[in-house]
């Protein structure tokens, strides 16, 4: 018996102590529903919310309240000033950027061209690790800050002329610049950000300072939500709502129910698994609009079998794009003939040509003839949610081609990538792109440049890369979109990659939101949304 | 009995560090290029490359590198750090403010499995080939036939959104309300199996001699049935909801994942997809931890349940 007490007295702390982890946290729940004008909007634990080292989409959507860009865009894709007064060069050169006086960061801190200065040396030095370091590489002086111990600390390309305007020097000119000032990598930091020149504090991260039209409400947390409200002192168009909870979600779906139930506001990506039933179970709260995404299918240029254009637009005729937009997609994609998105200006439409148009009889004849593979593979990532459209190809090759077909998953990008640069044969395999800032150099410099940061089939063609470089270089921007154009005609000849879909915004909110919408950048508009009723 | 969890406490110590140290070693074999895992589909810049690559030792390879990195690991473990995962967050933070949502649902679970499973099986198994009886053999059979995956999403669009008895989401600082949808989608496969093996015990000790001995002194029915066969039909139980605590929090990944519960489950998916190894090891060595305690606190209660048991 004695035993026996002991024992329980034993395992009752033993079972107190696991209990009483339990009982750590309480506390509210609600995500303050009394307050008509807070609105919920979905997103994913962002990876980072320093500007300069944000680069997905749930952190830009953060920092796109807590930020005012110096250029937006309009309807057109074309940039207009905002928090700039001006951006102008004479020779596309040196770039003269005069700031909006009346600007002030949220803890009450001028906005000056030496905060824009302190932010951009920051995320250009490399050992600073920000993933938006590339954008800064046209600025003179970028190449000193390289390295594991760089020479310098500071772009040398940006002057300081007085507390309102900075010119920023170029290595060479570039046509695009003012457009690209739109990007996230180009808002400025307060002095509050920096706990010494150039050294960024760690809290800073935690409740980012901008000088946009939302200020942070206590700190991000993790997993969990980041609370964001109206910022009184902001100058330019002032948000309709007066607090915004982005609501982090692991999971579409579950953010999805939590819409249908009213819980949330705004889903800004229906989860594939719901498309069918979306349009039905949201009505007229479930929306579209245009958006950036390229979704095509990449060769080896390099391995043999693939290595001869016409084998390559052949793959091409065989697929009926239509077809797989429709089934698999539900219209919520739609079929690319051409090799950058619709939503730039200097888009064309089926610049791919006959090659882009679904012709099984043709496709054959010159599959034959040019000599393709008897096999032919796709790889694509398993974890991406492909297989569905990859099949209905590989099954359409198939049948169109009378060669035997397959589609081959790896189980992470990351591994397929990693296959390709290590050139193992993986066959063709898929890719798919999102512009930073709409023009068309942001696609075809990355996707098809000799030197392009996400060319991975090594493409190669002189004559293209001098067309995109004088485009860049020109004088106008008509100038620069004929030399884009010509560019653009040279890939349609080469075939390097088979242009498949261009993806749309396909977003829901709830019955207690109105006036959502979504830019190119699948950010939902925060000055426009407002509480209905 | 001092002597005896002393002994288990000092086996805990020896089994921590050992299997920290095949987690260690698994994830670190299994380990492609965390850092276009981590960017997804961008291409991963040189100088975010050469930052990251310094930052967590990643250039450390073979079996040189593993234990040099695995040493660094308890080193830093030893002095209460776990480490940063990939995206820099500490990753002591993330695990606490995981842990306490993941123990609530999963006590929630547990506490569902042995009111409704165990008061079930015990009733079940007095009245046998009754009608309660077959009811509850065919829906623990329906329940344990179902899997999470599609349990968890029906309920939650049927008891959240359609019918909205409960929220469909729990979020990450949710009410007990909130929790208990998610708790007993995640405690009904437990309890199925608790209410069989409950019945199957009940019935088998109620034809024990002891209980004819006690029928036969004129002891009421409910004095047998809970004083002397519940308590000796407890101890398969016992054992299997001891175990079955582990595999709650470690298990419940679905179940977050749906209900939106930002907890171990969660993070644990997240480290392995995005092979974030700092993290999973950190969540995996916490979890060995949960294991090892609740079985010594299984293997205390059999003493209580058993007086024939002894520990020395």
């Amino acid at each position: 018996m004695r035993v026996r007490r002991l024992a329980a007295w034993t395992a009752l702390p033993l079972a107190v102590t696991l209990g009483l982890a339990a009982c750590g946290s309480g506390g509210d729940g609600g995500s303050g529903g009394s307050d008509s004008s807070a609105v919920s909007i979905q997103i994913a634990e962002p990876k980072h919310l320093v500007p300069t080292n944000t680069t997905e989409t749930s952190g830009s959507q953060v920092i796109a309240g807590l930020f005012s860009p110096l250029v937006d865009y309009d309807a057109q894709n074309k940039p207009y000033e905002v928090a700039a007064e001006s951006v102008t060069s004479t020779d596309n050169k040196v770039w003269t950027i005069k700031l909006k006086d009346g600007y002030t960061f949220h803890n009450g801190e001028k906005v000056t061209s030496q905060s824009y200065i302190n932010a951009w040396n920051y995320g250009a030095y490399a050992p600073n690790g920000q993933d938006t370091n590339p954008f800064f590489e046209k600025i003179a002086g970028f190449a000193d800050l390289q390295g594991k111990a760089p020479k310098a600390k500071e772009l040398s390309g940006l002057k300081k002329v007085d507390d309102l305007t900075f010119t920023v020097t170029l290595s060479e000119p570039y046509i695009d610049f003012r457009t690209t000032l739109g990007y996230n990598a180009f808002f400025p930091m307060p002095d509050a950000a920096f706990s010494a020149p150039g050294v960024l504090k760690d809290s800073y991260e935690q409740a980012p300072i901008g000088q946009g039209p939302f200020k942070m409400k206590g700190t991000w947390q993790h997993d969990s939500k980041i609370d964001v409200e109206r910022y009184d002192a902001f100058p330019g168009e002032k948000p309709k709502v007066k607090n915004v909870e982005f609501r982090i979600y692991q999971q579409l779906t579950a953010a999805y129910a939590d819409v249908l139930a009213d819980n949330l506001d705004v889903l800004p990506t229906i989860p594939t698994e719901s498309l069918s039933t979306a349009p039905s179970d949201l009505g007229d709260r479930y929306k579209t609009s245009p958006m950036s995404s390229f979704q095509f299918l990449a060769f080896p240029t390099f391995d043999k079998d693939y290595s001869s254009p016409d084998v390559r637009k052949a793959i091409s005729m065989a697929i009926d794009r239509d077809e797989i937009t429709k089934s698999v997609f539900k219209g919520s994609q739609t079929s690319a003939r051409s090799f950058v998105s619709p939503v730039l200006p200097g888009y064309r439409e089926d610049t791919t040509g006959t090659a882009g148009e679904f012709n099984p009889t043709e496709a054959k004849k010159l599959y034959q003839a040019a000599g393709g593979p008897s096999k032919i593979v796709i790889s694509y990532n398993g974890d991406g949610g492909h297989k569905d459209w990859v099949d209905a190809t590989v099954n359409q090759l198939k049948t169109n081609l009378g060669v035997d077909a397959v589609g081959s998953a790896e189980p992470k990008f990351a591994d397929l990538l990693t296959k390709v640069e290590n050139k193992t044969p993986v066959g063709a395999f898929r890719m798919g792109w999102v512009m930073d800032y709409p023009t068309m150099e942001d696609y075809l410099g990355p996707l098809y440049s000799t030197n392009g940061a996400s060319n991975y089939y090594g493409y190669s063609n002189p004559d293209f890369d001098r067309l995109v470089k004088e485009g860049s270089a020109a004088k106008t921007q008509d100038e620069a979109i004929a030399k884009y154009q010509q560019a653009e005609d040279i890939l349609a000849k080469d075939m390097p990659v088979i242009p498949l879909r261009f993806g749309e915004n396909v977003f829901g909110h709830s019955s207690k939101v109105k006036n959502v919408e979504m830019d190119l950048f699948q950010r939902v508009n925060l000055v426009k949304i407002e509480a209905a009723n | 009995m001092f002597r005896y969890i002393l002994r288990r406490l000092l086996q805990m110590v020896l089994a921590f560090f050992g299997t920290t140290l095949i987690v260690y070693a698994l994830t670190f074999a299994g380990q492609g290029d965390p850092i276009q895992a981590l960017a997804g589909e961008r291409p991963v810049t040189p100088a975010q490359r050469a930052y990251l690559t310094e930052k967590y030792h990643l250039d450390a390879t073979g079996v040189g590198g593993f234990f040099y990195r695995y040493f660094d690991y308890v080193k830093n473990l030893l002095q209460g750090n776990l480490g940063e995962s990939l995206t820099g967050r500490n990753i002591g933070d993330i695990l606490q403010q995981a842990w306490p949502v993941t123990v609530r649902l999963a006590l929630i679970a547990l506490a569902v499995a042995i009111i409704f499973g165990v008061t079930a099986g015990v009733l079940a198994g007095i009245r046998r080939a009754s009608i309660f009886d077959n009811s509850t053999l065919v829906l623990t059979l329906l329940v344990l036939g179902i899997p999470t995956i599609v349990l968890a999403p029906l309920a939650q669009y049927f008891l959240g959104v359609k019918w909205q008895l409960f929220p469909p989401t729990a979020g990450s600082d949710p009410t007990f309300y909130a929790l208990l949808l998610p708790g007993i989608v995640l405690g009904s496969l437990s309890l199925a199996t608790a209410l069989r093996l409950t019945r199957a015990s009940v019935a088998e000790n109620l034809r024990a001699d002891y209980v004819r001995t006690a029928r036969s002194k004129g002891l009421v029915k409910r004095r047998i049935v809970i004083v002397h066969v519940l308590r000796n039909s407890l101890i398969p139980v016992v054992t299997f909801l001891g175990v079955e605590l582990g595999n709650l929090m470690s298990g419940a990944i679905i179940t977050e994942g749906v209900f939106n519960i930002p907890g171990v489950g969660f993070n644990l998916f997240r480290g392995i997809r995005t092979e974030d190894g700092p993290l999973v090891v950190g969540i995996v060595s916490v979890l060995v931890v949960v294991y090892l305690v609740s079985n010594l606190v299984v293997d205390v209660l059999y003493a209580v349940l058993d007086p024939r048991i002894r520990y020395e």
